[in-house]
């Protein structure tokens, strides 16, 4: 029972795959919302009893030091990158998603290897050698993925740092010498990915566009009968304070 | 990670083999004899490259690395090398001398436990070399030239993470052993060239000359 599954081979290190934890994991671009939506779900969960650990990309401690002086030094080419960011990945999947999943808890990442593949492949590698990459990862129990257009992560983007980031706008890619058109090009191609793969993996699509407690919500909705929670609560003031970011206006465009 | 770049003017020689199979001394000898030719040469080892090199230092000595780590920290210090060096000197036409080439990797993380398949398509991604000179020494060979001097060995390169022993030089025997294992299993897959390292320095050289001669035309890779 509880027996996890992997894309592919499991990892050598991992010799007992009963892992009664759950993996639960939030995608989207910058700005769609995600730690604000990770942040409200910690708080409920632990409201509800339930210890959650909390992972991300570039977290572990073995080069997430490294990625980050590499990453200003303009220093990478695309191979290099995709196999730092896979060597950050298997670090804390071995010496921190597995160990929580063993020891019970929910683990809430913020984005998986979605997007890294989807980083990876916009950036020309071959697809299969990117399936293969990450094919000693863990399945998810859900992966949801936060929709939201081009032009309203540029919005938030903006209102969040005041400046686009330099690889978050993929100008490593050379698309367009304007950091504003190369983004939303980068973020669009993003999506085209993630959509091929939201068909092929299941994730499930949340409007991102739509006001921080609708998504909630439903990612409680959605989480709770995972869990065997009963009725979900409503979404508190409380819970809102867990929102750190400030509140986002609701867009009335569709996502792109 | 693409196919495509394999037309290129340049010439990849590569060595592998046991620790203390004096694979080094070797290509050292070919690079002199090149040089002195005024050939365009360039020499690369494994596990030099900068970027990663703090990552790799303190996950060694911190014995932060498992096999999967291990493997992928290694990849990523290759794919620096072989992006920003290895590949264009090929494309500008140097004779590239690699101290050591993607089947270290593979039979080191085979015997750490990693899938042989996954290993090789991940690094798929580099250009086959145009020779693989593999120098097969008899296991107690390559150990007494490692072991007699009683060196200080370092935690991976004894394989102590993999526990087959908590005595250094049990478990280096241990590793070597399999890892000769690996380099048979490799040895006809990938077209390895075996010379008997067993002989005289000088002997060996000369025949490492003779088959690189054979299969490339050193003079065309002269400075102008």
């Amino acid at each position: 029972m509880n027996e996890k599954h992997f894309f592919g081979r499991q990892p050598p290190e991992i010799r007992d795959a009963r892992l009664p934890g759950k993996l639960l994991v939030i995608e989207g671009a910058d700005g769609s919302g995600r730690s604000t939506q990770i942040a409200m779900l910690s708080q409920w969960l632990e409201a509800n009893g339930f210890a959650v650990r909390f992972m991300g990309l570039r977290r572990s401690n073995l080069v997430a030091e490294d990625l980050e002086r590499a990453k200003q030094g303009n220093v990478l080419t695309r191979t290099t990158l995709s196999l730092f960011y896979a060597t950050d990945f298997f670090d804390q999947l071995v010496n921190a998603i597995i160990p929580a999943l063993r020891a019970g808890l929910i683990v809430l990442a913020d984005r998986y290897i979605y997007t890294l593949m989807a980083r990876d492949l916009v950036r020309g590698a071959d697809r299969d050698w990117v399936r293969n990459l990450y094919s000693p990862a863990l399945l998810p129990d859900a992966v949801f993925y936060f929709r939201v257009s081009a032009r309203q992560l540029v919005e938030r983007n903006f209102q969040k740092n005041s400046t686009l980031d330099y690889w978050e706008s993929g100008m490593d890619l050379g698309l367009s010498l304007d950091m504003f058109d190369s983004f939303v090009k980068y973020q669009r191609m993003l999506q085209l990915e993630f959509q091929k793969m939201q068909r092929e993996f299941g994730f499930k699509l949340l409007n991102g566009n739509r006001p921080i407690v609708k998504v909630q919500q439903d990612l409680r909705k959605e989480i709770a009968a995972l869990l065997s929670i009963g009725a979900p609560t409503e979404v508190s003031a409380v819970d809102m304070e867990a929102a750190t970011p400030e509140p986002i206006p609701a867009p009335a465009e569709e996502p792109v | 990670m693409t196919f495509t770049q394999r037309n290129y003017p340049g010439k990849l020689i590569a060595v592998e083999g046991l620790d203390g199979s004096g694979k080094s001394t070797q290509l050292y000898l070919v690079k002199r004899w090149l040089e002195l030719q005024g050939s365009r040469v360039y020499f690369t080892e494994w596990n030099s490259s900068v970027l990663v090199k703090k990552a790799t230092s303190k996950g060694k000595k911190r014995q932060l690395l498992t096999p999967t780590s291990f493997c992928l920290i290694h990849a990523t210090d290759f794919a620096d090398r072989y992006e920003r060096q290895i590949l264009p000197l090929l494309r500008a036409g140097f004779i590239v001398l690699a101290d050591r080439y993607v089947y270290t990797a593979l039979a080191r993380d085979a015997v750490r436990g990693l899938d042989k398949d996954w290993i090789s398509k991940l690094y798929s991604f580099a250009v086959p070399p145009d020779i693989i000179f593999y120098f097969e020494v008899p296991l107690e060979t390559s150990l007494s030239r490692i072991l007699d001097g009683r060196p200080a060995l370092k935690y991976h390169e004894a394989g102590l993470d993999m526990g087959w022993s908590t005595d250094p030089y049990e478990s280096f025997r241990v590793f070597q052993g399999k890892i000769l294992n690996e380099y048979s299993s490799m040895r006809s897959k990938y077209g390895f060239t075996t010379i008997d390292a067993t002989r005289e320095i000088h002997i060996q050289q000369a025949e490492v000359r003779r088959l690189i001669a054979e299969k490339i035309d050193i003079p065309s890779f002269r400075s102008s």
